[in-house]
């Protein structure tokens, strides 16, 4: 019996509040460098400039 | 434990999209250029003819906000912070899946995971609003493409959580199970293709070889980031699980 190669399941429980907390966090870094023209990061087109090339490359939206 | 995986999805994610940005900065820069090329020769007419010209709201010449050598750094920027934002949701998300949906073996559910993500994720919405080069998209629209963009995710998103639900339900062999998955997947994203409002908004007279080899090159790069990812990611997990029982058996 390979006890120890079988994934052992987490109880949800432990893996909520990382969720709750790490999943918004992580989408708005995702947000920031994937769409943000100023809306939520206040500098106006700066990030969009600076993540210009990225943005085309990894096939969202960019303008 | 989430704490560890947390930490590995979002460092190996971080290297996935540094490798990621370096692929597409070898294929895709040169693209991307010879559009903005295209994209300033056409403003430039533009201004020509009717004088005064129109506010451009997007520069990349002297005048832009962040020079082109500056922005081609920022590509290994964009990339590297997806990947690691990627990478720890990803992580995130494996915990929960874990001895509960996929695969029995550690690296097998990581690199199964990683495939799935990559066809409800990328390929979903790239086969409805597939990426653009500079020149190419009206800035005006761009609010409702994103909307556009991200309904897409959201239903190749929800149809994987159907399928993998329908699976589990269906108890008649792997074949059956696995044509009932594909069947759930497929259906609400064939719709949402046929659906959901078409973008066409290449500009008259963009040449349609750069505009084929654009898309390849980004579909590249975002396979090239969820293989790396998938492999690495499977394999860090592989050697944890493995790691306990090698210090038993030296003991």
């Amino acid at each position: 019996m390979s006890g120890l190669t079988t994934p052992s399941t987490l109880p949800l429980p432990r893996l909520r509040p990382w969720l709750l907390l790490g999943v918004p966090v992580l989408l708005l870094v995702a947000y920031l460098v994937l769409m943000d023209n100023g809306a939520v990061s206040q500098v106006g087109t700066y990030l969009h400039e600076l993540m210009h090339d990225g943005r085309h490359l990894l096939g969202v939206p960019c303008h | 434990m989430v704490r560890t995986l947390l930490v590995r999805g979002l460092l190996l994610g971080l290297l996935a999209g540094l490798i990621a940005g370096a692929f597409a900065f070898v294929f895709g820069e040169p693209r991307i250029e010879s559009a903005i090329a295209l994209e300033e020769a056409a403003s430039a007419q533009h201004a020509g003819s009717e004088h005064g010209g129109a506010g451009h709201t997007h520069e990349h010449g002297a005048e832009a906000v962040v020079s082109r050598p500056v922005q081609k750094a920022g590509l290994f920027l964009a990339t590297g912070l997806y990947g690691l934002a990627v990478g720890g949701i990803f992580a995130l998300v494996y915990a929960g899946l874990r001895g509960r949906v996929g695969p029995r073996s550690e690296g097998g559910l990581g690199l199964a995971a990683a495939g799935v993500a990559f066809v409800a994720v990328i390929l979903v919405p790239f086969v409805k609003y597939p990426a653009n080069p500079p020149a190419v998209g009206d800035p005006e629209t761009i609010n409702g493409r994103t909307v556009l963009y991200l309904v897409m995710v959201l239903v190749g998103l929800a149809a994987t959580a159907v399928a993998a639900v329908t699976a589990r339900q269906v108890g008649a062999g792997p074949w059956a199970r696995w044509a009932a998955a594909v069947a759930v997947f497929l259906v609400p994203v064939a719709a949402a293709w046929l659906l959901l409002p078409s973008v066409n908004e290449v500009p008259e007279g963009f040449p349609a070889t750069l505009l084929w080899e654009f898309r390849l090159t980004s579909l590249g790069t975002q396979l090239v980031f969820w293989a790396v990812f998938g492999a690495l990611f499977g394999w860090a997990c592989d050697r944890a699980a493995r790691a306990p029982r090698a210090a038993l058996a030296a003991a």
